[in-house]
């Protein structure tokens, strides 16, 4: 057996370098105004305000191709941005999907017709888009699915329930894979579909989380006609379209970010109590965090070359969460204050985080499902 | 050197090593014995002087293939101190000074001062050393920094060994001659610093070698009537293995990489304080994965095993390590905290 994955370092081209100086530029006067409740929350922090600044920028859409009115500037120029905004606290959740991962199923998959339709908004930073994968009954395994799309004369109508979808309350429209045929193999049959969240049968209901955010929701379907023009790619391709956007999905700098927040707060509390108990604790977590971008940096650099590192990704995305669920342990047991929303800086941010973190190895493919796809490539499974 | 090179120099270290570090060639190294073969092969190849410029008679190689070497003689679990040799001729290069014909060279790791030429100080636990003919030693001569050689004197050395049985032996002098010496202008804690980097790498190779070997034991090994590597508590531990494994790879070659471009600290130190903590999980993965033929000396998972442990100890523990970064984190502040990972540097 030999090691199944390849985490070549990559490194950043001089001109993505000059747009981080940019970034930070941007953001030191962007950010003031936001509070640090939403900061903590990172990309499930949205402010459409400052989506539409980002989008001015040129930001969003940044490595897209320039027929389809991004920047065309390079996947590595673009991690720069993500980056810069997540460590900093950018409330960037508004447009985080539809840049990340509906606009370039859009470009890739998308008709002329749809690409001149929703891409424009986007890169404006005004059209949001969320993820319409998980069902009632269909979480992990997501090809249990069962909200029906039936072809009608020159629509689909559609029919079922999508859960936890995040942020649908500000959505414009959803990416939805639906069932549109029954299959013996249980990946066949399935279909993407843009799906205007305003269309008459469309319902979205709040699902308060334990820390009484309002972040994800139920989307119920009743009846909706879909439009066959808004079908994605092709019919019954879905679950390979999927696929292949999960690896854009699992390797983000987002995947080990979420708590940066309070290891920040965590060396400013030990530079003002003078105290270095915990010092050896906090470099511990700065070479995890430095070990982890190299190897993010680097599937970004795959990504950027045209390779499919779907495995690296599942393996970033696994440690990521490890680091990130580690952290506002960590924060408890070097210090000595209570999480509270009312309370200092530091107490913020753990008690928000400390609060989200069980989700950080549930979103975009649990723990366990990572591990059994690296199991599979190790030639376990 | 380029990609190309790099590879030749991989596939000829699996070759060299793969034929000549044999289960016996390990056991009768652990019991003293110098296995001449496998090392009059490294030196044909010409592999110790992979970082000595051309014009000194080397190869003119840069680090990350330096790692590619350090990785192979760790995944091999290598009885010889080829690593050291790299580092001990590297050193040697950046004060012009050539190595002695057919010298095996060690490494002195402790404060040493001279006058008159004449070198006095204590290195403990130096590596290899009873099996060294010339140690290289980085001094202070008044104000200047030096590199020196010595010839090894058994007088002046009592043997020991790490927990891997790999020599290690104390090193006293009291102004004793050096053949050879001349200023240096370099990092007065570089030896500490290339001795982090290169245990950093080796254990990054011995942990891809834990991993292969328990995946294909899971493969094997059949009870209740299956593969264990079949049953998903085995794949979710092999799993969590192997991703500390890619990590340990990746700072390692951060760390080489950093070397060439000529700002390593942060990086060295981020290397050996991230890999300390893959060798605490990875080790007891791969043992608990395969039960107690594992823990028998007849099974060879020990010989990497005992070096993750040894080597994670040898020039700063990770915690050593950790605290550096950490001390500087907090006195930069913490604006410039995620700046200096960008950076890749702690001094801004």
């Amino acid at each position: 057996m030999s090691i199944p994955f390849n985490f070549r370092l990559t490194d950043f081209p001089v001109e993505a370098e000059t747009l981080r100086l940019e970034v930070r530029e941007f953001l030191s006067t962007a950010l003031a105004d936001v509070p640090k409740e939403t900061r903590a929350e990172t990309w499930y922090g949205a402010d459409e305000g400052f989506s539409r600044k980002v989008g001015e920028r040129g930001w969003i859409g940044l490595s897209w191709p320039t027929e389809y009115g991004g920047s065309g500037r390079s996947a590595m120029e673009r991690y720069v941005v993500l980056e810069e905004m997540l460590t900093a606290g950018a409330p960037v959740g508004a447009h985080w999907i539809a840049d990340r991962q509906s606009g370039p199923l859009i470009i890739r998959y998308g008709t002329p017709e749809q690409q001149e339709k929703i891409l424009p908004g986007i890169l404006r930073g005004e059209t949001y888009f969320c993820i319409g994968m998980s069902e009632p009954d269909s979480g992990s395994d997501l090809a249990a699915l069962r909200t029906k799309a039936e072809k009608k004369g020159d629509k689909y109508i559609v029919n079922g329930t999508k859960l936890w979808t995040s942020g649908a309350q500000r959505c414009q429209y959803m990416i939805a894979l639906f069932r549109t045929s029954k299959e013996e193999d249980r990946h066949g049959g399935l279909s993407q579909f843009i799906v205007d969240l305003s269309l008459p049968g469309v319902t979205i209901r709040p699902i308060t989380d334990l820390a009484g955010r309002h972040h994800f929701n139920e989307v119920v379907f009743e009846d909706v006609e879909v439009p066959e023009t808004m079908l994605v790619g092709k019919e019954g391709d879905g679950w390979n379209q999927v696929t292949a956007e999960l690896a854009l999905e699992r390797s983000g700098p987002e995947r080990y970010l979420s708590s940066y927040a309070l290891l920040q707060e965590l060396i400013k509390e030990f530079s003002e109590r003078n105290d270095y108990e915990g010092v050896t604790e906090i470099g511990r977590q700065m070479a995890h965090l430095t070990t982890l971008r190299q190897m993010s940096v680097s599937v970004a650099g795959m990504l950027n070359d045209g390779e499919n590192p779907a495995l690296e990704a599942s393996v970033v995305k696994d440690l990521g969460a490890v680091f990130e669920q580690d952290l506002p342990n960590i924060a408890h047991r070097l210090m000595d204050l209570e999480p509270d929303v009312q309370g200092n800086d530091f107490q913020k941010y753990l008690a928000i985080l400390t609060q989200i973190s069980p989700s950080f190895s549930l979103r975009g493919g649990t723990r366990e499902i990572l591990r059994g796809i690296i199991a599979r490539g190790l030639g376990l499974r | 050197m380029n990609d190309e090179t790099s590879q030749l120099l991989s596939d000829t270290a699996e070759k060299l090593f793969s034929d000549h570090v044999t289960k016996n060639c390990i056991i009768d190294a652990e019991k003293g014995t110098w296995p001449d073969e496998l090392w009059s092969e490294v030196i044909a190849n010409g592999l110790n002087l992979i970082l000595v410029p051309e014009e000194l008679g080397g190869v003119g190689g840069n680090w990350m293939n330096a790692g590619i070497l350090f990785k192979a003689s760790g995944r091999y679990q290598a009885p010889i101190p080829l690593a050291e040799n790299i580092v001990a001729s590297y050193i040697l290069s950046l004060a012009g000074i050539s190595q002695p014909p057919d010298s095996i060279l060690t490494i002195l790791n402790g404060a040493f001062v001279a006058e008159k030429d004449l070198l006095s100080g204590s290195s403990p636990r130096t590596p290899f050393a009873s099996h060294s003919t010339h140690g290289v030693v980085l001094y202070k001569d008044d104000s200047d920094l030096k590199v020196g050689l010595i010839e090894i004197d058994k007088n002046h050395l009592k043997d020991n060994n790490n927990i891997a049985l790999e020599n290690r032996g104390h090193i006293e002098l009291d102004k004793v001659s050096l053949i050879e010496n001349s200023k240096v202008d370099c990092d007065s804690n570089l030896v500490k610093k290339l001795g982090a980097l290169m245990r950093s790498n080796q254990m990054a190779g011995a942990l891809e070698s834990i991993l292969t070997q328990s995946v294909r034991y899971a493969n094997e090994r059949i009870q209740f009537g299956r593969p264990i590597g079949k049953f998903q508590a085995i794949q979710q531990d092999l799993a969590v293995l192997s991703t500390h494994v890619a990590a340990s790879s990746v700072a390692a070659d951060y760390a080489c990489s950093s070397m060439d471009k000529g700002n390593p600290d942060f990086a060295i130190a981020v290397a050996k304080s991230r890999i300390d903590d893959a060798v605490s999980v990875g080790a007891g993965i791969a043992h608990q994965v395969h039960g107690a033929i594992g823990f028998t000396y007849e099974h060879g998972l020990h010989f990497a095993t005992r070096r993750l442990w040894a080597w994670r100890a040898e020039y700063g523990s990770g915690s050593e390590w950790s605290k550096i970064l950490g001390e500087k984190a907090i006195s930069n502040g913490a604006d410039k905290f995620w700046p200096s990972i960008t950076e890749g540097n702690l001094d801004i």
